[in-house]
């Protein structure tokens, strides 16, 4: 699994249906109600160096307590992610340590960076309010589920002991009738709770996001940042691209039509003179002239393949499979055209997907599945092969510098001894309202 | 024989047009546009159509399209299409039919007159001519699936040849090999690769490029 980046969290998101999620959902609830105490602690040491600042030393203090509330937060960010999709933005990271670590005046500096910092400070807003809001939220169906087992599973084998004044929840527990009305309520209890801890997770998510989410403007200063660079590679790529194009034509195509020039010539000097020398080298022209244009045609396909210009996405990727020797069956649920950048991003990412297949997976036959769903081309490529693929080998670091410019996300899920899934998402409008049907290829 | 010629520059309809003509076609009409093209498949009926896969007003498969349109409505209408480049997937979709009159060349085979002639006869007599470049494709493929591995190196060259469409006597004449060595390796591919042996030439074609394709 790759570093998780914004929008594409949600591909991994388990529906919490089962018993066994609705079992590991109640296991998180337990973990939120028990990690409130490191948040508090680590909230209490922040504050505990706030407060010894006027003394000096709470300038020693600071910088590692507020990096153990960080280390904290991030946690409940990583949690947020992994257990309901939520993205919570993460801050800025916090001032670095002073170089040397003894310098006394670089730890006045980061200090007061800290004091300054944005980041800092939501943390610990969110260390003061977590334990008694999102811990006292993560308690509830655990508390649902544990007084539901002490009336399901303890109740029908203490009540003889407990005698008088036995309650559980609103029955009085003395015969064997109430025992039963009391396993009843109590599985009633485990049911509620188990019902509850999903939703009550993806509250407690959306909780922690008001409040530990990145301000507004360090979202758009990172960014900005962000666009900068990929335009930066964008520019990079598209001069390579045009370097290669004139260095192919000029190598390629302008070489061999010089040839043949200089072969036409020769060949009419020799017409009268030997005219099966003439022949011969008429001939020359010719192969020369089709050897010119086999340049010419692979430097096309390299810019944009016919058949991509020709019919679109979804045959052009139908194309590709024919010519692997893999086996490859396809789906296409595409509303016809998109925007011609999209679909050459998402051909040469396909291309490079496939290939990476019939490369490294060892595995006779690949899925291609290639939808428009919410805004976004999306491609997956399932091979049932060996797995463990490099998710930052170069070919897959060029399809993400494709993608970058629209902001798409490439995700690879490649654990050893498979399968391999890559999934791709670009976001983009269709552009054409005709329907190309799905099909399949031998 | 009567010809139908669709292409949209001016220079390759004029110089197609006199080499049909030198070799005895009748150019029926010579259109230069899809929708033209359409039209006077249907209403002509000519012996063979020349086809240029990119034409206006789309200047995309507008001819492909025009051609299998017309091949619904008149099957084995024999066409001869032609491209700047070829596609496994046009390909496929011309020999989906499967009844053959049907060729896949590259526009530069017309500079070879003859061997471009011999392709046009054989599709207006209901063969199937492919270009080398779909066929070496497909044996690239064949070759790391493992479904050719047990023929020879004589013997692919004799298969890729058959695939192409050539007759025996051209095989023998490419190869610089006897008819009768041809007919020989021909009867050792199809064993090996266990294809039903027919006299019948374009069945031979087309089973070649079904095994291929598998």
């Amino acid at each position: 699994m790759t570093e998780p980046q914004v929008g594409m969290a949600q591909a991994d998101r388990r529906p919490g249906i089962s018993l066994r999620g609705a079992l590991a959902d109640i296991g998180r609830c337990q973990l939120l109600s028990l990690a409130a105490l490191a948040v508090f602690g680590a909230g209490t040491l922040v504050v505990g160096a706030l407060l010894l600042l006027p003394v000096g030393i709470g300038l020693l203090l600071l910088p590692p307590a507020a990096a153990a509330l960080r280390r904290t937060s991030d946690r409940y960010r990583g949690w947020a992610v992994r257990w309901t999709g939520t993205v919570i933005s993460p801050p800025q990271p916090l001032p670095p340590r002073p170089t040397p670590p003894e310098d006394t005046t670089g730890r006045h500096r980061q200090a007061r960076a800290l004091l300054g910092d944005d980041g800092f400070w939501h943390d610990l807003r969110w260390a003061w309010a977590e334990p008694w809001t999102g811990a006292l939220l993560a308690a509830v169906p655990l508390a649902l589920v544990e007084y539901g087992l002490f009336g399901a599973a303890v109740q029908p084998f203490t009540w003889r002991i407990l005698g008088d004044g036995n309650w559980y929840a609103f029955i009085l527990v003395d015969s064997t009738p109430t025992m039963l009305a009391a396993l009843l309520l109590g599985l009633g209890f485990i049911a509620a709770g188990l019902k509850a801890a999903p939703a009550t997770l993806r509250l407690h998510a959306r909780w922690s996001r008001r409040l530990l989410a990145a301000p507004h403007t360090t979202e758009l200063v990172r960014r900005i940042e962000h666009l900068a660079g990929s335009r930066a590679d964008i520019l990079d790529v598209q001069a390579a691209e045009l370097r290669r194009i004139e260095r192919d034509l000029h190598d390629g195509a302008q070489a061999r039509l010089v040839a043949m020039g200089m072969t036409l010539d020769e060949a009419t000097r020799l017409l009268d003179r030997d005219p099966p020398a003439a022949r011969a080298l008429l001939h020359e022209v010719r192969a020369t002239s089709q050897r010119a244009l086999q340049d010419l045609r692979e430097l096309v396909h390299g810019v944009l393949p016919p058949i991509l210009a020709d019919r679109g996405l979804g045959d052009a990727v139908r194309s590709l499979a024919l010519d692997s020797h893999l086996d490859v069956h396809i789906e296409v649920a595409l509303p016809g055209r998109l925007p011609a950048p999209v679909e050459s991003a998402g051909y040469f990412a396909v291309a490079e997907l496939l290939a990476n297949a019939a490369k490294h997976s060892g595995a006779p036959e690949v899925r291609i599945r290639l939808s428009h769903t919410a805004g976004a081309l999306r491609a997956t490529v399932t091979d049932e092969g060996r797995g463990g693929a490099d998710p930052d080998g170069s070919g897959l670091q060029g399809v993400r510098r494709r993608l970058d410019p629209f902001d798409g996300t490439l995700v690879l899920h490649s654990p050893p001894g498979g399968p391999t899934t890559a999934t791709l998402e670009i976001p983009c409008a269709s552009s054409s309202p005709k329907t190309s049907s799905s099909s399949g290829t031998d | 024989m009567r010809v139908v010629l669709a292409e949209d520059l001016f220079l390759l309809r004029d110089g197609l047009t006199r080499t049909l003509q030198e070799h005895g076609f009748e150019v029926i009409a010579a259109v230069d546009n899809g929708p033209a093209l359409l039209k006077t498949l249907l209403e002509e009926q000519p012996d063979v159509a020349v086809v240029d896969i990119r034409l206006p007003p789309t200047f995309t498969d507008e001819g492909l399209q025009a051609a299998l349109e017309a091949r619904r409505s008149r099957p084995a209408l024999p066409v001869l299409v032609l491209s700047q480049y070829v596609d496994q997937l046009y390909a496929h979709e011309l020999l989906a039919g499967g009844q053959g009159a049907i060729g896949y060349l590259l526009k530069d085979r017309i500079t070879h007159t003859t061997q471009f002639i011999d392709a046009v006869r054989t599709v207006a007599a209901g063969g199937t001519v492919m270009d080398p470049q779909v066929i070496a494709r497909l044996l690239v493929r064949s070759d790391a699936r493992g479904t050719t591995a047990q023929l020879t190196p004589r013997e692919l060259d004799v298969l890729a040849l058959m695939a192409e469409g050539r007759s025996n006597a051209a095989v023998a004449q490419t190869l610089f090999i006897s008819e009768s060595a041809v007919a020989k390796h021909t009867a050792a591919i199809f064993t090996k690769l266990r294809i039903e042996p027919s006299a019948d030439d374009n069945r031979r074609v087309l089973a070649v490029l079904a095994y291929l394709k598998r």
